[in-house]
Parts: structure tokens; C-alpha cells; sequence
């Protein structure tokens, strides 16, 4: 059959840097069809391409046999390509089939809209109800509307960027569902993922990139998990293994820890009691909005309460604020790599300085010794391989896995007595989420008590001895990762408890 | 075709250099519009403006009197504006600077005093700015009130006043009913640089208050707080830096120089309270602040340029019978265009082809 879309020879160069070098993609009708590859490989420039947000250098695009020239996403649309974006575009304070008008011409009726929105929503298996405002939508109803929006130009072709990297396991799976349905339409997908377990379920076939490159078109159903990483990173990539060290005191205690929401669209905190030993890896799983941001302020002391509620090593500590905590020996990295973990227009050393002024004897009687600042600033860009432009580059100049490895390695050289860290492989490249799970573990198995705040349950289940769930301002039970099941732990992550026990 | 503003990956180091430069120059050409349209030439009417003041030392003096207050206050609004905390009411916090520090001067006025009159009056005027400073600075930091317009609202309350205590109680009786106080003692005045002219040590000190400010947002922990909370106001509570801790800070800061702005100009070139003291040396002072980019060495310079439009201004009136409000217009263009080319700082223009809507 022919193709319905063909892609040969697309180069893209930003200045000098070649983010598409001479790519060949085919995509059949009635394919689900992985694009596959590192952050940074190349895989949102040739999407953007074929979407019309960016023009190709050099290459020829096809649809349906004839040659044709994609000048914005309103002639993709026209063409019948649909996407939805990993990061949404939503109006809170609107209700979905208001956001839904907006991609529409305006003299479209609301009342048709919503009728519309309805029937799509059966059709397809997404329930929505159109008169919600968004804003109390979860992540995967507000990934929905993105789809619905989409199916209403009735796309041949729906571009998907890494859908499943805010679901969870269930709403993953209904996501399937709805997938298959419309491959069985005879639409095609193209499934943008690292997620290698769902594309070797999901697709029919796979083209790799690699540093702009395709290295390799496959059958994922015939290759494993392993031999697609290998494809995607070319080299092994080494799994962090979880070394069963033996635990100590309990150096973090929680004890009925309650907080309000911070503001309107917040989460409160109910009565959160958690112990992390010396030595030890404690997961907490859940879904993004369920309270993790209010937990982790609590914890670094971003926002302060009673005394007794947080503890390290037996001392009171609820009522300190963060560098009070972190002349006790905390260490935290924040889910925002740039804006809370780093200021994006400082130069890395600033950045050191910024979570290191009070306890790594930079500033000496107000004033700052630049000399220990770069010095420091060097350590840790050695010991965690941080690439960088320049000697000293802003942070924002640097890659998503690069700067990761400099914010995480900044408080670990420390050699804390308790690490937190929110999300810390989130957006990042193999290589890099390989040494930053790495290095955690071996901050534990030198006797720190290591907190990780992650919506990626591989992660936790990878790296973590015990795992509790957040949800909706509580936290579960935490309980040895080998004794917990996916199911059970996605079960409780969408707000079910009970079956989990 | 139409053209879109589209964000820079980069900023180059000599657009910060170009920007104000183009801004003074783009100045300049409205300038010798407006002049042709008053029917002036106009190449004749930007020398008196802008080239004949520098002519004779007597000019220069004054260009540094006219200065001084701009730059102590520009300094502090620097720190302000860093830290992402507009405060507009320097103004204000002039006068109330000039009004805590007259006070002295008056209490001492005719008793035999030592040589500790001026500086406490200095401390007394630092201490009125900064507490004039002060009360916007708690409003937002306690109650989220918009700093912007409760500093500029005082402004107004400080000059009422000033001008209450002038036309009242401060009034000096032997003044034949002029709403003006006595003159200062020469004790209570700011001492002459060179023996003949009218630049004093105030001149010295803004230029110190520039250096100081300079080193210490560069080298120092507080420099770094305030420079973080503007960048990246998440990461500066990251830091333990509390965002209401900076706010005081900073308002105290630029309140308390403007303060000493107020009671140097009233020690100094007046040598007594009137019911006007600054023709609009807090204001003209934000103008300051962004021409010299945000950083003291820059207000300096610039400090420097916009007292030049204040003795332009005075010579074109006298030389070419253009009115004195030209020199107000001149700043206003100026903070127009300094805005203006700052927006390539941070965008750059692409022409993109027209879409038809879908």
C-alpha cells in the first residue's frame, strides 16, 4: 500500500548545530508508528516539520503520493495531520468545550461544540464532560481534550508527543484503547515515546533517531526492550541496580504533618506521617497535582509550620527555614530544574552559590569568595560530567539532562544527611537519568536517608526500597518495593485505595 | 508579509552597549524634529542643549550639582528595579529626606553648634527616606499591596507636607510672609568642593555611593539576593532568601538615598527649605536608572547625561526662547526610547509570511 506520509532527506540546522541529518520516515496507512530517541536526538524538530511550525533546510515531504510543502500547522491541519503536544495548551478558568471553540472558527455554536465533544468522547472512549472547567481536570482528562480537539479536524494522520509521561498506568491503558480504535479507522498515529515497554505494545513499526540520525527502522514487536535502547543510545545502557544495604535510624521523620493549599488550585496536606532510615531509598508516587509540591515546601522549609511535624536526625525542624535545615545536613532538589532549582539567566557558579551560600563556605562576612564558588562550581561539573558551552555558561544554555546532573550534583558532593529530590530524571536523556539514579544510590549506601518525589513509577520501582503513594493531599503506607505490584500502586496513584492492601 | 517580535536564544554583549547609545541618538533626531516644528533650527538648538553646557567650568559645576541627587537616587532604584520592586515614589522619599533633616537645621538655627550639625542632619535625612520608603515597602510585603502606586501616592503626601511646614510652622519670621524658612547656619551646609563655584562634597559622595553599590551587588551575598529575586523569584525562596526580606531591603535602600538626595539638595544648593526642592529629581532618577541599564556605574554615566537636559534645557530658554517644559519632553523621549530598544535586547524582528486563518 502506499504511503501515506513520506519524509526523505529532511535536514534541519539550527546555526551549526544539525538537528536533523537527512531523516527518511515512513509512515503507512492504518500504522501506529513509533519515533523513537533520546532527548536531544531530533524528534520534536522532525515532528515541528512535519506539524509546519519549522521548515526543513533540505528534503522533500510527500502526502498520499504527491510532493507537498507544509507552510504552518494550519496547512498540516488542511492536510489531515492532527497533534497534541506534550505540554498543554488550556484555559483553566474555561470549561472544556470552550478551549475546545477556541481551535475553532468563531461562529461555531457552544451548543455544538458540546454535542460534538460528547459524541467524539463516546465514539473514542475519552470521557470528558464538556462543562467542566479544566482546572479541576486531572493531567490525563486535560490530555483528552487535546486529543478531541484534534479528531474534530478528523486527522489522517495524529501526532502524539510523548503522551504517557503524565498518566498513569490505567489511564495509559485507556489511552490504548482509544489509539487502537482509531487505527482501526484506518487514521495513523506517530507515537513519540522513550517509554520502550509501550511502544513495543503499541506500534507497528519504529524508526529510531540518534543525534539527528536515523539509525534504524524496526519491527518493535520483534526486538527487545534492551536491543531498542541499545539502538536509541548506542551504547549498553547500565541499569541502576538497587543495592540492599543495610538501613539505619530513622534520620527524616513526618509525623501528622498538615498544610493548606497554597493557593486556589493547590493541594493540602492531611495528615502526613512518614520515617526515612539512614541508608535508605523511600519512593513517593503520585500524580502530579496531588500534593507533591505542597510536601516538598514542607519539607525544605519554603513554607514552615509546628516544630514537631518534620524531624532529622531527632531534632526538631518543621519550624526552620531551608538554610537552617541545610546547615543541619538536608539537601533538596526541586521538580523545576530552571526558575526553582537554578535561575536561568545566572551562570552555573551563581547557581552553586544559590543552594550553597549558607553551608559551603562561600561568603565569607558578607561577602562572596568567588574563587571557592568556581572551585566548587568545577567539582561538581567533573564528577557528574556536566557538558557545558563555555567555561562558565548560564543555565539556561545548558541541556534539560546536563543541568539535572549539576542540580542534583551540587547537593550530593555535599554528602548530605537527607537528600529530597522532585522528579529527578524528569525530561532527561538515558545516559544522564543512569547516572543521577546511580548516584542517589550510592549517596544511600553511604548512610544518607535519599526522599524521591516522582511520577515515574519505573523510576521508583527501580531505585526505591520502600514506596508510598500521594494522593489528593495523603499519603499511603510506605511499603517495601518488592513486596508492591504496578497495578496496585496505579490503582492508589488514581485515588483508589483499599485494593491496593 | 507582517512582522513579529520573536524572543533571542542569545543576547549579545554589545546590544547592552548599543541600546542606550541608540536610544540617546533616536533622542536626539525626535529632539530636532520637535525644534524644527517650533520653527527653531534645530542643529543650533541641540548645541545649546546638549554641546554648550559643556563649555566653561562654571557649566561643568553645575552639571555635577545637577547630578548628584539623580545619582544617589538612580543607585537605589538600581537595587529596586534589579529585584523586580518598582518603586516610583523617590520623590516623595526626597522630600521627607529633606524635611527630617531640616528639622535639625532649624532646631540648631542661631545657638552655637559644632561640626556634628550636618552630618546628623545627612543620617536624619537618610532616616526619613528610608522610613517614607518604608511604609509601601510593609503594605506589600504584609498585605500584597501594589508598591507602584502606593509609593507614588506618597509622593504627594510628603510634598503637601513639606509645603504645610513652610507656609506654616517652619516659615521664617523675618521672611516678609515668603513661604520659605530661614537660611541654614553655615554649619548646617554642605561644604564647597574648590574654593569658588558651586560644586560641594555631595557630588563626592554620590560618586562613592555608585562605587560601594557597584562592589557590593557584584561581590557581596546581599547583591546576589537582590539580583536573584528579580531573575528567578522560585529560586531566590530556593535560596532562603525571603521575597519580603528583600522587599524592605531595597525600598530601605532606595528610600534612604533618596532621602540623603533630599537633604544634601536643601543643605546644599538652596541652603533652605521651599515648598518646591527638586524639580523632579525622583522621577527623572527612573529615567536614569534604565538609561545606565540597572547597574550603579551605568546611573553614574547616565546621571551625568540627564543633568545635561536639566542645564540644556535652562540655556535653550534663555538662548533660543524654547520653553522649559522641552526639557521634560526630552526625558520623557528618552525613557520612550530606552524602553523601546530594550525590547531588542531580548527579541528580535522576523518577518513572516501571512497565514490565511484556517
Amino acid at each position: 500500500m502506499a504511503a501515506l506520509l513520506e519524509a526523505s532527506g529532511i535536514v534541519r540546522r539550527f546555526g551549526a548545530l544539525l538537528a536533523n541529518d537527512h531523516v527518511d520516515l515512513v509512515v503507512a496507512p492504518a500504522e501506529i508508528h513509533a519515533l523513537l530517541g533520546e532527548n536531544g536526538a531530533g524528534k520534536s524538530t522532525l515532528v515541528k516539520i512535519l506539524y509546519g511550525l519549522l521548515q526543513p533546510s533540505e528534503g522533500t515531504l510527500t502526502w498520499e503520493g504527491r510532493p507537498v510543502t507544509i507552510a504552518s500547522p494550519a496547512a498540516a491541519r488542511r492536510l489531515g495531520v492532527g497533534m497534541v503536544f506534550q505540554h498543554f495548551s488550556l484555559f483553566e478558568a474555561l470549561t472544556v468545550a470552550e478551549n475546545v471553540a477556541l481551535s475553532l472558527p468563531a461562529s461555531t455554536p457552544i451548543a455544538t461544540i458540546e454535542t460534538e465533544v460528547a459524541r467524539l468522547s463516546r465514539a473514542y472512549g475519552l470521557p470528558l464532560e464538556p462543562r467542566r472547567e479544566v482546572w479541576r481536570l486531572s493531567v490525563g482528562e486535560r490530555q483528552r481534550i487535546e486529543i478531541v480537539r484534534a479528531l474534530l479536524q478528523n486527522p489522517k494522520l495524529l501526532i502524539l508527543d510523548e503522551p504517557t509521561s503524565v498518566l498513569t498506568p490505567q489511564e495509559a491503558d485507556q489511552l490504548f484503547v482509544t489509539l487502537e480504535a482509531l487505527k482501526a479507522e484506518g487514521r495513523s498515529i506517530l507515537y513519540i515515546s522513550h517509554k520502550l515497554d509501550e511502544v513495543r505494545r503499541l506500534c507497528d513499526r519504529a524508526t529510531v533517531l540518534r543525534l539527528g540520525k536515523v539509525v534504524a527502522t524496526a519491527d518493535p514487536r520483534a526486538e527487545t526492550a534492551a536491543s531498542l535502547a541499545r539502538l536509541m543510545v548506542g551504547t549498553e545502557v547500565k541499569e541502576a541496580r538497587a543495592t540492599a544495604h543495610a538501613t539505619g535510624a530513622d534520620r527524616l521523620v513526618v509525623k501528622g504533618l498538615s498544610l493548606p493549599a497554597s493557593d486556589t488550585h493547590g493541594t493540602a496536606l492531611k495528615d502526613v506521617t512518614l520515617s526515612v532510615r539512614a541508608g535508605e531509598i523511600v519512593g513517593i508516587a503520585g500524580i502530579a497535582g496531588n500534593g507533591q509540591d505542597e510536601f516538598f515546601a514542607a519539607l525544605s522549609g519554603e513554607v514552615t509550620g509546628d516544630p514537631g511535624t518534620i524531624s532529622l536526625d531527632g531534632r526538631p525542624t518543621g519550624a526552620l527555614g531551608i538554610n537552617a535545615r541545610r546547615r543541619l545536613g538536608a539537601a533538596y532538589v526541586p521538580e523545576e530544574r530552571l526558575g526553582h532549582a537554578a535561575a536561568p539567566g545566572f551562570t552555573l557558579a551563581d547557581n552553586a552559590l544559590l543552594s550553597g551560600h549558607a553551608t559551603n563556605g562561600f561568603v565569607r562576612r558578607g561577602l562572596i569568595d568567588r574563587g571557592a564558588v568556581t572551585a566548587w562550581f568545577q567539582r561538581v561539573v567533573s564528577a557528574f560530567d556536566v557538558r557545558m558551552s563555555g567555561p562558565n555558561p548560564e543555565a539556561r544554555a545548558l541541556s534539560g539532562g546536563n543541568l539535572q546532573k549539576f542540580v542534583v550534583g551540587r547537593e550530593i558532593l555535599r554528602e548530605p544527611a537527607l537528600l529530597v529530590v522532585a522528579q529527578p530524571t524528569w525530561g532527561v536523556d538515558a545516559a544522564a537519568a543512569a547516572t543521577i539514579r546511580q548516584a542517589l544510590l550510592d549517596l544511600a549506601a553511604r548512610g544518607a536517608a535519599v526522599l524521591v518525589i516522582s511520577q515515574d513509577l519505573d523510576e521508583l520501582f527501580a531505585i526505591a526500597d520502600r514506596l508510598a503513594v500521594i494522593s489528593e493531599g495523603r499519603l499511603s503506607e510506605p511499603r517495601p518495593t518488592p513486596s508492591l505490584d504496578r497495578e496496585a500502586v496505579g490503582l492508589m496513584m488514581g485515588g483508589i485505595h483499599g485494593v491496593a492492601a | 508579509m507582517r512582522v513579529i517580535l520573536e524572543r533571542r536564544d542569545d543576547r549579545p554583549a554589545w546590544l547592552s552597549l548599543a541600546s542606550p547609545l541608540a536610544a540617546v541618538t533616536l533622542t536626539m533626531i525626535a529632539g530636532a524634529m520637535l525644534f524644527a516644528l517650533l520653527g527653531k533650527d534645530p542643529l543650533a538648538a541641540l548645541k545649546v542643549f546638549f554641546i554648550d553646557p559643556l563649555g566653561d567650568g562654571w557649566a561643568l559645576q553645575e552639571l555635577a550639582v545637577k547630578a548628584t541627587p539623580l545619582i544617589l537616587i538612580a543607585v537605589g532604584l538600581t537595587l529596586c528595579y534589579r529585584s523586580n520592586t518598582w518603586n516610583i515614589g523617590a520623590e516623595g522619599q526626597l522630600v521627607m529626606g529633606a524635611v527630617f533633616g531640616s528639622w535639625l537645621a532649624l532646631a540648631t538655627h542661631g545657638t552655637a553648634n559644632g561640626p556634628w550639625v550636618l552630618p546628623a542632619m545627612l543620617v536624619l535625612g537618610v532616616l526619613g527616606g528610608m522610613a517614607w520608603g518604608l511604609i509601601p515597602a510593609l503594605l506589600k510585603a504584609r498585605l500584597g499591596v501594589n508598591e507602584i502606586l502606593t509609593s507614588l501616592m506618597l509622593v504627594y503626601v510628603a510634598e503637601l507636607l513639606l509645603d504645610y511646614l513652610v507656609r506654616g510652622r517652619w516659615r521664617d519670621p523675618q521672611g516678609f510672609n515668603f513661604p520659605q524658612s530661614v537660611s541654614f547656619e553655615p554649619e548646617a551646609t554642605m561644604p564647597i568642593l574648590f574654593g569658588a563655584g558651586r560644586l560641594h562634597i555631595g557630588f563626592a559622595i554620590a560618586v562613592a555611593v555608585a562605587l560601594v553599590a557597584a562592589l557590593l551587588m557584584a561581590r557581596s551575598l546581599k547583591g546576589f539576593e537582590i539580583r536573584l529575586a528579580g531573575e528567578a523569584p522560585r529560586a531566590a525562596r530556593f535560596a532562603g532568601f525571603g521575597t519580603a526580606r528583600t522587599t524592605l531591603l531595597v525600598f530601605a535602600v532606595s528610600g534612604g538615598l533618596a532621602g540623603l538626595a533630599g537633604i544634601i539638595e536643601v543643605a546644599g544648593p538652596l541652603g533652605q527649605l521651599q515648598p518646591s526642592i527638586s524639580p523632579g529629581y525622583g522621577f527623572t532618577a527612573i529615567i536614569v536608572a534604565f538609561l545606565g541599564r540597572l547597574n550603579p556605574i551605568g546611573a553614574l554615566i547616565a546621571g551625568l547625561f540627564l543633568a545635561l537636559t536639566f542645564i540644556g534645557g535652562e540655556n535653550a530658554q534663555i538662548a533660543m526662547r524654547i520653553p522649559l517644559d522641552v526639557t521634560r519632553v526630552f526625558q520623557g523621549l528618552l525613557l520612550f526610547f530606552v524602553l523601546g530598544c530594550d525590547t531588542f535586547l531580548l527579541y528580535r524582528l522576523r518577518r513572516v509570511p501571512n497565514l490565511r486563518t484556517a
